[in-house]
């Protein structure tokens, strides 16, 4: 049940009404509960693997995990550094001018320790690996998936989720982690070049002295978790995606459109847990 | 134990008995049933049937890649599960596939994918490595290749590739989906000299006579070489017994034929 149907013409697409809106959503929720039931199963595989052949195939495996660390991390470190610029000017852009107004600009530090390093820096950064390699990911294993790679992969006695999967949850884990770092100290840096710009009366020292008291030590074993936690989300859900089940070549545009919305899903979903964690703490 | 096993007290390479084989792409499909099909060391097979009858994904069943819904599959005597524990890789890899069109891995480069089962299962030098990829290459005359990457090369090279690829680990047996399909008589005469080679010992493969298995859509250019016949039609196997005696027009109508017997 696409939703849709084709009119007369075959041109136009119009959505369907669904006969019950109770049905329609409770079918929803069974569904997607569903996708989450499968996609755990194959994170606890693809953990599996990870654990039991760690060490194994060495010489095959790190070359493998060292290209997809290039490819999530390096090669999107322009990237990143763009997005801090940005990010910086939009906080402090903003920030400013409503601080200012209640002459609370003494605050500055907390605002972007609280919004760039406990927020917006791993969730954006989550979404830039997603739309960058997560993308890739799907295509590539679907597309190797349709021309049958994998079951050459298994009469050569090699594991798919270890020759695949592994070095894409290792890589992609590290690459978030990586660029949110860079993400907030770019970020943190331009918002006080901003700043300086729009004549905030703050000192360097100051800044740095509001930053180090706004963040505390539950922000940094928070933000290591979250980040690798989102990597590994990205990876494993974009991976389930491409090579799951078997798919013909013109449904792997389809698998790609799913994988984006599920992993931002469980990105988000991950995201409100680790503010649970921020409240208890 | 099949009847022919237990005369001779060999270990069969591949044994099916009273089989039921499903498609691989589709697993409510089936392709063959009632399956009794045992290859023996130092076989010589040439399985064949016309387009869509299943013949890949009876070559993946005798792989051992499909199990069958029902009755009993052995490789080397050992029943075979999904799965990827040590010593189903060690049963497994005294077998070689090579599919049809080689299905190598795209983003590796040819002398890559021929090295990958080496150096993902063996402790190999760089050298030692280097050395096997030349002398593999070497045997399907693709060593000029060997840093092209598989979409560049046409789909007949590619399975030449995937035959390097699959005598790597020196298996003892090995199967070759449809290696003659859409060929010109050079490059299936080529085939055909290279597969006899193997079935009487490749240097490539240590000397050692290797048990084939191919699959074909017609028998002809095979007479003389394979030993063994079967043909699959009508969701059967039938094994034949007189191909190198038979008439041209004999075995194409084995072939197309709609009666089972």
């Amino acid at each position: 049940m696409s939703g849709v149907e084709e009119t007369d013409t075959g041109f136009f697409w119009t959505t369907r009404l669904p006969r019950s809106y109770v049905t329609f959503v409770g079918r929803r929720i069974v569904r997607f509960l569903g996708a989450l039931h499968a996609l755990g199963a194959f994170a606890l595989i693809s953990f599996g693997v990870l654990i039991s052949k760690f060490g194994v195939a060495r010489s095959v495996i790190y070359p493998v995990a060292l290209s997809q660390i290039a490819r999530s991390g390096l090669l999107l470190l322009p990237m990143i550094l763009f997005l801090a610029i940005a990010l910086g000017l939009v906080i402090i852009g903003q920030t400013v001018s409503l601080l200012s107004r209640v002459g609370a600009t003494e605050f500055l530090g907390t605002v972007m320790a609280a919004v760039v390093v406990r927020e917006l820096g791993p969730l954006l950064t989550a979404l830039i690996v997603l739309s960058r390699a997560g993308t890739a990911n799907v295509v590539e294993l679907g597309t190797a998936r349709a021309l049958g790679e994998i079951e050459a992969l298994e009469v050569m006695g090699i594991d798919p989720i270890h020759y695949l999967v592994v070095p894409r949850m290792i890589g992609m884990g590290l690459a978030v982690f990586a660029l949110t770092i860079y993400l907030i100290l770019g970020a943190l840096i331009s918002g006080y070049v901003w700043a300086f710009l729009q004549d905030v009366p703050l000192t360097p020292g100051d800044y740095v002295r509001q930053l180090a008291a706004a963040v505390r030590w539950v922000d940094f074993v928070v933000l290591g978790l979250k980040t690798f936690l989102f990597g590994i989300s990205i990876a494993v859900v974009t991976c389930y995606h491409g090579l799951a089940r078997m798919l013909r070549l013109e449904e792997v545009s389809r698998a790609t459109v799913h994988a984006v919305a599920q992993t931002v899903v469980v990105c988000v979903l991950l995201d409100a847990l680790f503010i649970l964690i921020y409240l208890v703490a | 134990m099949s009847e022919q096993a237990e005369v001779t007290g060999v270990t069969p390479t591949i044994e099916m008995i009273d089989a039921t084989l499903a498609s691989l792409t589709d697993a409510t499909r089936v392709i063959a049933e009632e399956v009794n099909w045992t290859v023996m060391p130092g076989d010589y097979w040439v399985v064949g049937g016309l387009h869509g009858v299943g013949k890949s994904d009876f070559l993946a069943a005798g792989a051992g890649i499909l199990l069958p819904t029902r009755g009993t599959y052995r490789l080397f005597g050992k029943t075979i599960e999904y799965g990827f524990e040590q010593e189903l890789i060690e049963t497994r890899l005294r077998l070689g596939v090579v599919f049809d069109g080689g299905r190598l891995l795209n983003h590796l480069t040819i002398a890559e994918n021929v090295a990958l089962p080496m150096q993902y299962h063996l402790a190999c030098s760089h050298d030692e490595l280097t050395a096997r990829v030349s002398e593999l290459l070497e045997a399907v005359d693709l060593l000029n290749l060997a840093n092209a990457f598989p979409a560049s090369i046409s789909r007949n090279r590619q399975q030449r590739v995937g035959l390097a690829r699959a005598m790597a680990l020196r298996p003892e047996a090995l199967l070759l989906d449809g290696p003659l399909t859409g060929l010109d008589p050079t490059d299936s005469h080529w085939w055909i000299e290279i597969m006899d080679r193997l079935a009487q010992g490749h240097p490539a493969m240590g000397g050692r006579p290797a048990t084939l298995v191919a699959t074909a859509h017609d028998f002809r250019p095979w007479r003389g070489h394979a030993r063994q016949f079967a043909v699959l039609r009508q969701k059967h196997l039938r094994l034949l017994r007189h191909v190198g005696t038979d008439t041209e027009e004999h075995l194409m109508r084995e072939m197309v034929s709609e009666d089972f017997d």
